[in-house]
């Protein structure tokens, strides 16, 4: 096991790549679902800066989620790059698209995309997990600019997004409110109890994306507590599924796009992101035992020249 | 006053009769989202019980039925609040405060959004309906909770204050109401802020606290030992958090017994934040914290619950003639 908890001190070297690459104003541009291969190469880019962003984040906290923030890499990039209409420097608009994690653990991954809009300093990330710091293992709306819901506790987002998405139709605006949910999360009874709200409340702007990565800290999700069939409990919850392979920038924003802008649909819809729990660095993808980990400065190495090669790709 | 509740029986003498405190809840809401304040409500298969199906018949569009779903209820309401919208939900108290602890907590409170809680059939007044529906831990479990205020108004007219109050108060605010059917204790324009109690006078001998539905009986049991010669006041404890620590040292400093009176276990509620106020501030008064003590309720029609516990009227003036003995 290649986690250690070293003492290696910070030092303060980010990965080689340039933040702020994106459009002023982005999202509900698109005519047509098809991404263009500038789209699908930024994609791919800015899913390598979340994942080599986890990793120098967590060499500063000496303990985190990789995997859980790898298996959802190219679904963060393609949301905030893509998707979600959004302004930069401008966490709060009021018309803004909503984010929550139900899996708020991966909310590393989500730190990196917020500064790089512009919603707090960049040097915030260099203080991930120290005193003080706004930034911490899970997302906290009350201290993160542009975090929209805080999470920590499983179970309690898509009912949050609920909330959002009715009071989106009660104010007469039209955002849509995006959740993410871990595939463990599926054992939640809430979660249940939201779905069911959702349907029966027609909100077809709540658009839930669960990451299907098949881990959770004890191991195997369907060996821990079975959750298939998965589609055919959302569908016979009364939502529209749809199945994407989550490493595939493509596949992702193409189905996001499509649920985003189709305002005949009368359900809510349900994304099944099959991803890999560590997908982007090998050793990661192959041990379950990553859930939780520290990298010790050689395998650190590794893995970012893994990320840097596309290697798993 | 001709109550259309039989106090024998607890049950209701007419058809379609309305509990005051409750009723009030949806007549002031009604009334707030006229002047043009953002209100929804929110509703877990209880909207004839806790009388929102007002709301819900005036505002359709702004009333929201959860389904016997309370925790999806609480969270939905926190996501509701952070689009500008002032929620209101509602349910026993049982269930919101146990039940949907831990969303209050993260949701709602952590969150910081301003979701107003109404906690209603609290204490024993679902009386023969049993423990599972007697909520004796609320306060104390909600007191705990960081940012959240925790008001028990005493009667419909208090409510209503309240209510009105809460919509310029920032914070998520837990209510906690009886089964509604609370004599009136005040007039209709009675002044109320959240924090400030009222204190209808001190005694020397004794000062009764009390909170929510047990002000009224607490207050007949004042009359009854004042009309005996006893120098005995009563303070309404409306806010439960942040407690009035000025009107608590006033008593304890004059009084030579301070008696806490609440429908509620006698752990960690009111009685609980008087006794952590009077021992930090090294107070004289003795301290006697009259409710529920440590046990699960007894099952009976409410009237005779409060008999049993001697927290109606009788019981309350029974409990300070033994103090005074």
């Amino acid at each position: 096991m290649a986690a250690e908890a070293g003492d290696r001190a910070y030092e303060g070297a980010g990965p080689p790549f340039i933040l702020g690459y994106h459009p002023l104003e982005h999202g509900r541009n698109s005519m047509n679902t098809t991404l263009t291969q500038d789209e699908i190469t930024r994609l791919e880019e800015r899913a390598r800066f979340i994942r080599l962003e986890t990793i120098r984040l967590i060499s500063i906290a000496k303990v985190g989620h990789y995997s859980s923030a790898f298996s959802a890499a190219e679904i963060f990039a393609t949301l905030y790059y893509d998707t979600m209409r959004i302004r930069r420097d401008e966490p709060a608009w009021i018309d803004r698209d909503r984010f929550l994690m139900g899996k708020g653990h991966a909310a590393v991954a989500l730190f990196p995309v917020l500064a790089d809009l512009g919603f707090f300093p960049k040097a915030w990330l260099d203080q991930y997990t120290r005193l003080g710091s706004p930034l911490g293992d899970h997302p906290d709306m009350r201290k993160v600019p542009g975090v929209d819901f805080s999470s920590g506790s499983i179970g309690h987002a898509l009912s949050a997004g609920l909330g959002m998405a009715l009071g989106a139709r009660i104010l007469k605006r039209d955002f849509r409110t995006f959740v993410m949910l871990g595939d463990g999360e599926m054992q939640e009874g809430q979660v249940w109890e939201a779905a069911l709200a959702a349907a029966n409340h027609g909100l077809s702007r709540l658009i839930a994306i669960i990451d299907r990565n098949g881990f959770q800290l004890d191991g195997r999700v369907d060996d821990t507590m079975a959750i298939e069939p998965l589609r055919e409990k959302w569908e016979a919850f009364g939502w529209d599924v749809s199945d994407v392979d989550g490493h595939d920038v493509v596949s992702v924003a193409e189905c996001l796009r499509r649920l985003r802008d189709d305002e005949r649909r009368a359900k809510p819809a349900c994304v099944i992101a099959h991803t890999i729990k560590g997908k982007g660095v090998s050793y990661m993808e192959t041990e379950p035992g990553w859930h939780l980990g520290y990298l010790a400065p050689a395998d650190e190495a590794r893995a970012i020249e893994e990320i840097m090669a596309g290697a798993a790709r | 006053m001709n109550r259309p509740l039989d106090p024998g029986s607890w049950q209701y003498r007419e058809l379609n009769s309305r509990a005051p405190t409750l009723s009030t809840l949806s007549d002031t809401l009604i009334a707030l989202a006229e002047e043009g304040h953002p209100i929804v409500a929110g509703s877990a298969d209880l909207q004839y019980s806790n009388g929102l199906v007002g709301f819900a018949r005036r505002y359709p569009e702004r009333f929201i039925q959860f389904g016997i779903s309370e925790q999806n209820m609480v969270s939905a309401a926190a996501g509701l609040a952070t689009t500008g919208l002032m929620p209101f939900v509602a349910t026993f108290a049982s269930f919101l405060a146990l039940l949907c602890c831990e969303q209050i907590r993260m949701d709602v409170a952590y969150c910081a959004q301003p979701v107003r809680l109404i906690g209603h059939h609290a204490g024993i007044s679902l009386g023969f309906y049993g423990t599972s529906h007697h909520a004796t831990e609320d306060l104390a479990i909600m007191r705990s909770i960081a940012d959240l205020t925790v008001v028990a108004p005493a009667d419909g007219a208090q409510f209503a204050a309240a209510i009105r109050a809460s919509v310029h108060h920032p914070q998520p605010i837990y209510f906690r109401i009886g089964r509604g059917h609370d004599p009136v204790v005040y007039d209709q324009d009675t002044p109320f802020a959240f924090g400030e109690a009222i204190t209808h006078g001190i005694g020397d001998e004794i000062t009764i606290i009390a909170t929510g539905s047990s002000v009224h009986p607490a207050l007949e049991a004042t009359r009854a030992l004042q009309a005996g010669g006893k120098s005995v006041g009563l303070i309404d404890m409306h806010t439960i958090k942040p407690l009035d620590e000025k009107a608590v040292l006033a008593a304890a400093d004059r009084s030579r017994i301070i008696l806490t009176v609440e429908e509620h276990t006698i752990l960690g509620g009111l009685g609980g934040a008087v006794a952590e106020v009077m021992a930090e501030h090294g107070a004289r008064a003795r301290l006697v914290r009259h409710g529920i003590k440590d046990e699960f309720s007894l099952i009976a029609p409410p009237t005779h619950l409060y008999r049993h516990y001697r927290l109606d009227a009788q019981g309350i003036e029974e409990v300070a003639r033994a103090l005074l003995a």
